[in-house]
């Protein structure tokens, strides 16, 4: 017998239904769909938000939005795309349709838990979205720094404060469940050194998630309290310290870079081996290399704070600890470019995408290095230059990664191919789009044009309009992603039960699975990357 | 055989020297020719620009390397069509592992000691002395004394010949000369003289930056801030505010006037008030 637990059809509300995806429903690979799904619309809306914050910036002056509404629009414009996007598709949504797989489960650990933290966000995405039109959204970044976000108007604040409490809420219960699914649902005999290398991303991201979103909950406790209440937390006027809240809330917003960035490494460990037919080179020092990434980035929060007043050697400790980051984050990379050498490469749409994460995620480590230098941050900090690092690595990094994954899965979750034509019309327009949007910004900071202004100095107009050009373009390669998806949903090629050929067990059952993902006793799954070891059908 | 393998060896050694030297000579010059950064108005910015121009080198050859392995493993690897076969089974390679953890460790050792040396030439470990000589003096007025020396100072040890009083509100920085008895909404400072900017704020969080000055500080309500500087160019030079503070954020910017001495002479004179 399995020590996997047996899911009753019953139990799965309008099962076979394509009313399952908005019910309750206890599957994991529902849950994952919807997670995908919701992040995506999110993702359409914090894009648009975006769309506006680019065409106000096309020209110097402020003229498109009211300065207030600007305001909002930014806040509101990182918050959807960092706590309803990135966060809960590259942990939510790819975590729930494969971890259970990937272990050798029927389900998660805690399937109902898991409804439960999926049906917290779009309350929230729909509260955020909704406080625009009631008395208007938060206006003080998505970093909500008092006093500021004490003094801009409460009910937005508030607003903001409860959404990012629910959805923090949702992630933290995510997380304590892939970690007990990944430690105590694995199938009998499956040793953790055996484990698909996005388990291991997601086990890391998870104890990251567990540790530090608590912290940003009670910060954001304090904070609603010194607005409703008017206790004096991080109130200076009445004897509160300012610089108390930058601490706790970037002891959780550091590490969550890497509860956004971790999750895509593992994907990646996955998609690059399928299509390159290479095992993964290096497991071991990959898994511990996650293992130092999550350790280093629960102790390099104040690097965000180099001109907050830090003191001197505090400001030391944190360039150290920031810097070594790249060792462990180095050692990825090689590998991954090792299990490029040597392959017999498909550069496919999946791979395009993946590959272009390399190339944007090292442009983005090598300004991060810089960045993690006091003397070289003193001068850029708070610019565009922050503002092209940090797209660099959470869009070029992780929504390549998204895409990427999109692509490969797809198969598996419809049953049908994407098609590829569009695929690569859409990668193209969405590389070039990106480095256009974000490349002259690192020139724009350096150069002085702080973050977050509607107005700048007219000497910047050309690189803010190459900027915007730049983001049009990636507004348009949504188009060609969203009619591939609907049309291929219907007349894609019909897939297979493993068009890529893959080893992972995913993929040695049928497309789309089975309520209980295997006919039958789960496969077992000793070498998840073993191309040219073990034989796979042609 | 051997001897085949032998020479294979040895040539793709030799490629390798060839094209890490080759990266890092591009890497040294475009290092050297990099021009993107705005004029040098302070003795901070030369010191400011070496660093720069040391990272940039560095980066050059880090994504050079790295993009270039990537791109010809895409062309050299590529599938041909009709081949269902796999690649080489190599699952890793523990000497090979070893030198790319080495290599990053090493050139963020070498960046993280070259930039402490960096940090210490714009005199950044000075403010840590100031601030627990002030903190071993008994308090007097808590308001007035627990700042926190922040910036970077441009020289270590010295006393300011010129110290202006900043005060950041929404959306606007107002300076006072103690010196003259001045309140302005421009700064004006001589050239090549110490300037010690004392700044506070009272409603929200500001920031002084001035990019040809390579020097930013946060004005914090609650917790004084220092920032030294000494600009050495004659010239007009704004002042940007990098914090978010509200719906003018994005408006709150003055400049910053150097003058040489006996302009800034003229200035303080003509601008002191009368003494009534």
């Amino acid at each position: 017998m399995e020590s996997t637990s047996e899911l009753p059809v019953s139990l799965i509300p309008n099962h076979g239904s394509w009313l399952r995806y908005l019910s309750f429903s206890l599957d994991h690979k529902v849950v994952g769909i919807q997670y995908l799904v919701t992040g995506f619309l999110f993702y359409l809306v914090g894009g648009a938000l975006a769309g506006m914050i680019r065409t106000e910036l096309a020209t110097p002056i402020s003229d498109y939005l009211s300065r207030e509404v600007y305001n909002e629009v930014l806040t509101m414009h990182g918050t959807i795309m960092i706590f309803l996007w990135i966060v809960p598709v590259v942990n939510g949504a790819f975590g729930n349709y494969l971890i259970p797989f990937y272990v050798g489960a029927r389900d998660m650990a805690f399937p109902r838990l898991n409804a439960v933290a999926f049906w917290m966000i779009p309350p929230a995405g729909l509260l955020l979205i909704a406080s625009f039109f009631i008395g208007g959204a938060s206006q003080s970044g998505w970093t909500a720094y008092p006093p500021l976000s004490l003094r801009t108007p409460a009910l937005g604040q508030l607003i903001w404060i409860f959404s990012v409490l629910l959805l923090g809420g949702s992630s933290i219960l995510g997380g304590i469940n892939f970690i007990v699914t990944i430690l105590k649902l694995r199938r009998p005999g499956l040793k953790m050194m055996q484990l698909p290398m996005y388990c291991w991303a997601m086990l890391g991201t998870s104890i990251l998630v567990v540790l530090s979103t608590p912290v940003l909950a009670g910060t954001l406790v304090m904070l609603a309290f010194d607005i409703v209440a008017h206790t004096g937390f991080f109130n200076p006027a009445i004897g509160g310290n300012a610089v108390v809240y930058q601490h706790l809330f970037w002891f959780y917003s550091h590490p969550a870079v890497y509860i956004m960035v971790l999750p895509a490494f593992g994907l990646v460990s996955e998609i690059l081996p399928v299509h390159a037919r290479k095992p993964l080179f290096g497991y071991t020092t990959m898994v511990y290399s996650i293992l130092a990434i999550v350790f280093l980035g629960l102790i390099v929060w104040a690097h965000h704070m180099f001109t907050s007043g830090t003191p001197p050697w505090m400001r030391l400790f944190f360039t150290i600890a920031t810097s070594f980051i790249a060792v462990p984050t180095g050692i990825k990379f090689f590998n991954w470019l090792a299990t490029l050498w040597g392959g017999k490469i498909a550069l496919n749409s999946s791979m395009l995408f993946a590959c272009a994460f390399i190339v944007n995620f090292v442009l983005g480590g090598i300004t991060g290095v810089a960045l993690a230098q006091v003397p070289f941050d003193i001068h850029v900090h708070d610019t565009y230059f922050v503002v092209a690092h940090f797209h660099y690595i959470v869009y070029g990094g992780t929504v390549f990664i998204i895409f990427s994954s999109i692509y490969h899965w797809y198969p598996k979750i419809t049953g049908r191919m994407l098609n590829e034509p569009l695929g690569i019309i859409h990668f193209v327009f969405t590389f070039v789009g990106f480095n256009l949007c974000f490349g002259p910004q690192h020139w724009l900071g350096m150069n002085g044009m702080p973050r977050r202004v509607s107005e700048y100095d007219p000497q910047f107009t050309l690189m803010n309009q190459i900027s915007s050009v730049g983001a049009l373009l990636m507004a348009l390669s949504t188009l060609p992603f969203l009619i591939n998806v609907f049309h291929s949903a219907w007349h894609g090629r019909v897939a297979g039960d493993n068009p890529w050929r893959a080893l992972t067990p995913e993929w040695l059952t049928s497309s789309p699975p089975p309520v209980e993902n295997w006919k039958g006793q789960a496969p077992h799954v000793e070498h998840p990357y073993g191309y040219g070891l073990v034989e796979t059908n042609p | 055989m051997l001897d085949w393998l032998t020479i294979l060896t040895l040539r793709a050694s030799v490629i390798t020297v060839l094209v890490s030297v080759g990266l890092i000579l591009v890497g040294l010059a475009v290092g050297q020719r990099v021009d993107m950064l705005p004029v040098q108005a302070s003795i901070n910015a030369p010191v400011y620009d070496e660093l720069f121009r040391v990272l940039f080198s560095i980066g050059t050859m880090l994504f050079l390397g790295i993009c270039g392995l990537l791109v010809y493993s895409l062309v050299r690897f590529r599938r041909q069509p009709e081949d269902f076969g796999d690649g080489a089974a190599i699952e890793g390679n523990l000497p090979l592992e070893i030198v790319w953890t080495a290599i990053p460790a090493v050139v963020v050792l070498f960046v993280g000691l070259y930039s402490y040396n960096i940090y210490e030439r714009m005199g950044g470990m000075a403010p840590l002395a100031d601030h627990s000589v002030m903190h071993a003096m008994p308090a007097s007025d808590p308001g007035s004394d627990d700042r926190v020396w922040g910036g970077i100072s441009t020289i270590s040890g010295e006393t300011a010949d010129l110290t202006v009083d900043v005060t950041a509100l929404q959306f606007a920085f107002i300076f006072h000369y103690p010196e003259g008895n001045i309140t302005t909404g421009e700064l004006h400072v001589p050239e090549g003289e110490r300037v010690e900017l004392r700044m506070k704020a009272n409603d929200v969080i500001h920031a002084f930056w001035v990019p040809q000055f390579r020097i930013k500080q946060d004005i914090i309500p609650g917790q004084p801030t220092v920032l030294t500087f000494t600009a050495n160019r004659p010239g007009t030079y704004p002042i940007i505010c990098a914090e978010l503070c509200g719906p003018y954020h994005g408006g709150m910017r003055t400049s910053v006037v150097v003058h040489d001495r006996g302009a800034f002479d003229q200035w303080l004179t003509k601008n002191t008030p009368p003494v009534a």
